[in-house]
């Protein structure tokens, strides 16, 4: 294994990883706070085709970026509105938000190109990868972790002050209360609808900046499926990571590592033919999963916020 | 002041009603908004609709012939939802059951007489879907693995192999242009009623008749319900969780793949691209509209098709994405989750202390 | 002792709470003073938890005041009560189980800077604790406290805050006796400093031992407050129900058949994985009822549940007429004659969203003749539901009626009746009058004592010593998974008893 072979695997691993990450950090926050957001690909899909839109319109990718956001808050504020305040049932909503988002992104992608058109093989305003000096002289680690796009490093530097807010603050303290035992947190003062909230669309925020890594720094383009399932496997990502930052890094390598395999066998001229390939993460999340599940159940630990997917009502007997 | 929901102790039958009334023209609003911003005349869009989906003999039976897989997979998806099992793998299970159909007509077929041709392709479409849902009913069942995501995984996977097969080993040899398997041979065609409307549609009225008799007269279907209303209650009166898991997903799975079979074997009559386009995971909005009342996904399932064919008429006729179609339905579902409510719940007003202290403050 | 004041710390007046379908306090009046135990005592849905959450800022009041220290104040959630020295301890905790006991005491405290400072609250959970004698580790985590212990945390909370209102709802039901008497102490040291208590309950043994001065709610109003020294037990009583309460049912004399249900050193994990019960043994016989008496959380639930088939043991057997049932499923243990009263009664028991009809339903409708192969009969379901309602006297408007509009009182006896019907000679009973008033109460102990009378051999499990010291032929006491002692009920002691809830074990053993 050669050191540039290396290299490569790893750029590419942490390249198709960030979206990922960025994703399952946002539904990880959402979920802590007891409310299950299932519109993940759709939100993603929008902040990939608001951002695309945005930038190629405007020339700047940091308006791309900034417009993403707005959607991805405004979306997830929807669903937290008819989970939260409306009781719906959180399963659905989630749902009917990723056919709203991918229809609605799909819509954008055939209508936003110059003069009403499709923004399918544009090329506008990206993240581009930028070496940061010195970081990237680094033998292995320089090349690959410091060679990426601003959005790469600040993700950086968001992890640990997320693992930090959640386990070392007092509002990290209450956003884990709110998730494991609402009642409670609401008896000790702690305002539980507005928590909830504001995480729900804070997940929004991460997943709409994950949308707009993919169509601005991974793949640079818009495509008509442009996240292809990624907002399902964050989900999936959350639950593998038991719901701590830090575990989501671990699964979002994974994932990107898996996405870097697929490149790799493709460049070498595999005989296993295209479709094959694009099924392996699918694959690898199911068996992930029940590797999961299975040592959780045999192993009986806390696992998920035990409020988790449960509407909240002070006044219901 | 503030404004408060209180819990009803009967759910309001009005409101039942006029909920997903009230929502479908919430909408609708929606829609025109969204329409206009980008330079659709609204009004225009829903006249095409209207008229591209029912204006015309044409127009409708274009509507049943979209709504004849809405129906099947949203009677599956409906069972499923019924015992809270999320089945949102109806669009893969819909998939292989278009596979299993297309191997029996492509390559069994000849060595079969004619009239077993069908049949055998509508059981083997019914057993791919079934086997399809009953992967991750067993996962769910005896390990207890997330059935929204395994469900969903395995949709990947299937639309996924059915284009492996007809770019790859199945492909057409002889091009013909768009990419698909070769045609079907005449036995392997189901007929048509009128216009495109085939047999399927018979499958779908018998399968609603099935789900009915099910869940209003027999044993299973009264354990399906307690499952679903309380599945704590449920095993502790020694009701099998586990079994009916599976039980149900089989049927749930083997709807769908029925649904495959008539898609490929109706319409395509050969394996394409054309066959998973979604109508899964509008079988999810379907039941749900429905209530997951088998009769009620009949209507639903006809209402989407209208949806769905008016979109495509939008695109035809006014150049505009038939993916407003997918907007709309989001839209629907949006406000009739947040109209649902009402049905449950009431408004109060409560009123400050300081105003009924004066009345009272008097002892 | 130094002066305290004693002026009235709490009004309330006129204070009305509607919810939907009931009235649950309707101008109700009370004044609590610093330095006094009150206590608030009425039957189940008297309306006394509603008014305490109405004082603790749970409930918005529909009418009426609140005057906290001469200063009329209006409550929007319990944070505001708290600021104003209001504290309630719930009969449900509210404690974050996964959770230390530091983090739930500082959870939602507005207090000092955005970050958790550990050894700061340790110090000052401490002294707190050494203060009135709590007992209580700061870094221990909830689910491996006992009930008596995280109440403590509970109380901790609030003094935390600078509570110096105490609201305690029911504190004793989840106690040993002993327990009971150290919380008094620890009350004491409360008022002594100028606190006011106000506990609710409905045993009036507890107003008698504990209270100062007690209120008596019934059907949502104030029927009188008193001064505890001037008013007898029975008079509480009367005031309480509205009439003549009699203390005891009359009961059969015992006559003993054979052994029905056979435990044998059975042993079982609660759902952490740890274990709940060691080496159980013990015997029912037929027509006779034995009551478990023992602080919830010591493995009364694990007991049903095993025998149920509803949970596996890991070792021993279990055996009903001989035949073994040991780890079987909830459907082998129904046919081999085991009913079950589940005590959660709206989760487990019933279905709250389908008809009476479908509950009744539930254990009889895989046989004729309900049904007929695998077609259900909805003719002969609505003869079968007709017969069970008129047998049992459950007042409903139609067996068509949800069961989540029934009272509780009809709820239970849906669940009786559809037990009791499908029975085959054992029944397991779990706190089958909890959350029922005076007549249901005594209306599912008659039925109880009926089918004793006719043979079945029943397991009562119960909170209430006094209902297992009136219902029980024999008493077995659990702790920690283990059968303390058994006791006839004619000649049990409650101190003894007490003792053995609290894990001294009976000398005289005798394991029947």
């Amino acid at each position: 294994m050669t050191e540039a072979f290396l290299i490569s695997i790893l750029t590419i691993t942490i390249r198709a990883g960030v979206s990922l990450l960025y994703a399952t950090l946002g539904e990880i926050y959402t979920e802590r706070s007891g409310v299950l957001n299932l519109g993940v690909e759709g939100v993603m899909m929008m902040g990939a085709a608001t951002a695309f839109a945005v930038a190629y319109h405007s020339g700047s990718a940091w308006l791309g970026l900034a417009a993403a956001i707005i959607a991805g808050v405004a979306l997830a504020g929807v669903h937290a509105f008819l989970s939260i305040t409306m009781r719906a049932d959180q399963v659905v909503s989630g749902l009917a938000l990723t056919i709203f988002g991918t229809g609605l992104a799909s819509f954008m992608g055939q209508r936003l190109g110059p003069g009403g058109q499709t923004m399918v093989g544009l090329q506008g305003p990206v993240f581009a990868r930028t070496p940061i000096p010195i970081l990237s002289k680094l033998p292995i680690l320089g090349p690959s972790f410091f060679n990426q796009d601003i959005l790469t490093y600040m993700l950086y530097i968001l992890l640990p002050i997320m693992w930090f807010y959640l386990y070392g603050t007092k509002a990290g303290l209450h956003l884990r209360a709110v998730g494991e035992n609402p009642q409670a947190a609401d008896a000790m003062g702690v305002n539980v609808a507005l928590t909830r909230y504001v995480y729900t669309m804070l997940g929004g925020l991460l997943m709409g900046v994950a949308g707009a890594h993919l169509s601005l720094g991974y793949l640079q383009g818009w495509a008509q499926n442009i996240t292809g399932g990624r907002g399902w496997i964050a989900i999936a990502l959350v639950i593998f990571a038991m719901w701590d930052p830090l575990r989501a890094v671990i699964g979002a390598m994974l994932f990107g590592g898996i996405n870097a395999l697929q490149f790799r066998m493709q460049a070498a001229g595999t005989t296993i033919p295209a479709p094959f390939l694009n099924m392996m993460p699918y694959i690898f999340t199911i068996l992930v999963l029940v590797v999961i599940t299975w040592w959780e159940a045999v192993r009986r630990r806390i696992g998920a916020p035990a409020a988790l997917g449960i509407p909240f009502a002070r006044e219901e007997k | 002041m503030r404004l408060v929901f209180e819990k009803r102790l009967t759910q309001s039958r009005w409101a039942a009603l006029l909920v997903p009334l009230g929502s479908f023209l919430l909408a609708l609003l929606f829609g025109s908004i969204f329409l206009a911003a980008f330079g659709v005349d609204p009004l225009q869009a829903y006249r095409v609709m209207v008229v591209g989906s029912l204006g015309s003999q044409y127009a409708f039976t274009e509507t049943l012939v979209k709504a004849i897989p809405l129906m099947l997979t949203g009677l599956g998806v409906s069972i499923a939802f019924r015992m809270l099992f999320w089945n949102i793998g109806a669009e893969g299970q819909l998939a292989m059951g278009g596979i299993a159909a297309s191997m029996v007509a492509l390559f069994w077929s000849q060595s079969l007489p004619d009239a077993l041709t069908l049949p055998l392709m509508i059981l083997a479409a019914v057993l791919a879907g079934a086997v399809w849902g009953l992967i991750p009913a067993l996962l769910k069942a005896y390990i207890g693995v997330n059935e929204i995501l395994t469900t969903l995984m395995m949709n990947y996977i299937a639309v996924l192999g059915v284009e492996y097969l007809y770019l790859g080993p199945w492909r057409d040899p002889e091009g013909r242009g768009f990419p698909g398997t070769a045609a079907f041979p005449p036995e392997a065609i189901l007929p048509r009623i009128v216009g495109r409307v085939h047999l399927g549609i018979l499958f779908a009225v018998i399968a609603a008749a099935l789900l009915w008799l099910i869940l209003s007269r027999m044993k299973w279907g009264y354990e399906i319900r307690v499952i679903g209303e309380n599945p704590e209650a449920a095993r502790y009166t020694g009701v099998s969780i586990a079994r009916n898991i599976l039980l149900v997903m089989l049927l749930s799975g083997g709807l769908a793949g029925l649904a495959g079979m008539s898609e490929v074997a109706g319409i395509a009559r050969r394996l394409y691209q054309g066959l998973t386009v979604g109508y899964g995971y509008t079988a999810i909005i379907v039941a749900w509209l429905a209530n997951l009342n088998p009769w009620g996904v009949l209507f639903s399932a006809f209402f989407m098709a209208a949806l769905l064919v008016g979109g495509d008429q939008i695109q035809i006729a006014l150049q505009t994405p038939a993916a407003v179609a997918l907007v709309l339905q989001g839209a629907i579902l949006f406000f009739v989750l947040g109209g649902w409510i009402f049905v449950n719940y009431r408004i109060r007003i409560i009123r400050p202390l300081g105003e009924s202290a004066l009345e009272a403050g008097d002892d | 002792m130094s002066q305290i004041d004693t002026s009235p710390a709490v009004i309330m007046r006129g204070i009305t709470k509607r919810f939907p379908g009931v009235v649950a306090n309707h101008r109700v009046d009370l004044e609590v003073r610093g330095g006094h135990i009150h206590a608030l005592l009425g039957e189940n849905g008297a309306g006394k938890s509603t008014l305490m959450n109405v004082l603790a800022g749970l409930y918005q009041p529909d009418e009426g005041q609140i005057i906290i220290r001469g200063k009329l104040v209006q409550f929007h959630s319990p944070r505001d009560a708290i600021e104003y020295g209001i504290g309630m301890v719930h009969q449900n905790f509210m404690l974050v189980e996964s959770f230390t006991v530091a983090e739930n005491v500082i959870l939602g405290y507005g207090g000092d800077g955005m970050l958790v400072d550990r050894s700061a609250i340790h110090r000052q959970v401490q002294v707190l604790s050494e203060r009135y004698r709590l007992d209580v580790d700061p870094n221990a985590f909830i689910w491996q406290l006992s009930v008596g212990e995280q109440q403590r945390v509970e109380i901790l909370k609030l003094l935390y805050r600078g509570a110096d209102v105490l609201i305690l709802d029911e504190p004793t039901a989840v106690l040993t006796p002993q327990e009971s008497d150290e919380l008094a102490e620890i009350l004491r040291q409360m008022t002594d400093e100028g606190k006011a208590i106000i506990f609710i309950t409905h045993k009036l043994d507890e107003v008698m031992a504990f209270s100062d001065q007690v209120t008596v709610l019934r059907g949502g109003e104030v029927i009188a407050t008193l001064p505890t020294a001037k008013i007898t037990k029975e008079e509480l009583a009367r005031l309480m129900v509205g009439r003549e309460v009699l203390f005891r049912i009359e009961k059969e004399p015992y006559e003993a058949g054979p052994a029905v249900l056979e435990l044998e050193a059975v042993s079982a994990q609660n759902d952490k994985g740890l274990p709940a019960l060691k080496g159980i043994s013990l015997q029912i016989r037929r027509g006779e009822i034995l009551g478990i008496a023992g602080v919830a959380g010591n493995g009364q639930r694990e007991l049903a549940e095993v025998i149920t088939g509803l949970r596996p043991v890991t070792n021993g057997a279990i055996r009903v007429g001989g035949r073994e049932i040991t780890n079987c499923s909830p459907k082998e243990a129904i046919d081999a004659g085991v009913s079950h009263v589940p005590g959660d009664r709206l989760g487990v028991g019933l279905i709250p969203n389908l008809p009476v009809v479908d509950n009744l339903a539930m254990k009889a409708y895989r046989r004729p003749p309900l049904a007929r192969g695998p077609l259900l009969d909805g003719t002969a379901m609505g003869t079968f539901a007709r017969r069970l309602v008129e047998a049992f006297k459950i007042a409903t408007p139609s067996i068509q009626t949800n069961a989540r509009l029934l009272s509780g009182g009809n709820q239970q006896k849906v669940v009786l009746a559809r037990e009791i019907d499908s029975s085959g000679g054992v029944l397991v009973a779990v706190h089958p009058t909890r959350g029922l008033d005076v007549g249901a109460t005594e209306s599912v102990r008659r039925t109880l004592l009926e089918q004793r009378r006719q043979g079945a051999a029943i397991l009562l499990i119960s909170e209430d010593l006094d209902e297992l010291m009136q219902l029980s032929d024999r008493i077995a006491v659990i702790f920690e998974g283990e059968i303390m002692g058994f006791v006839d009920a004619d000649r049990a002691d409650k101190d003894e008893i007490g003792l053995m809830m609290a894990g001294e074990r009976r000398v005289a053993s005798e394991i029947s």
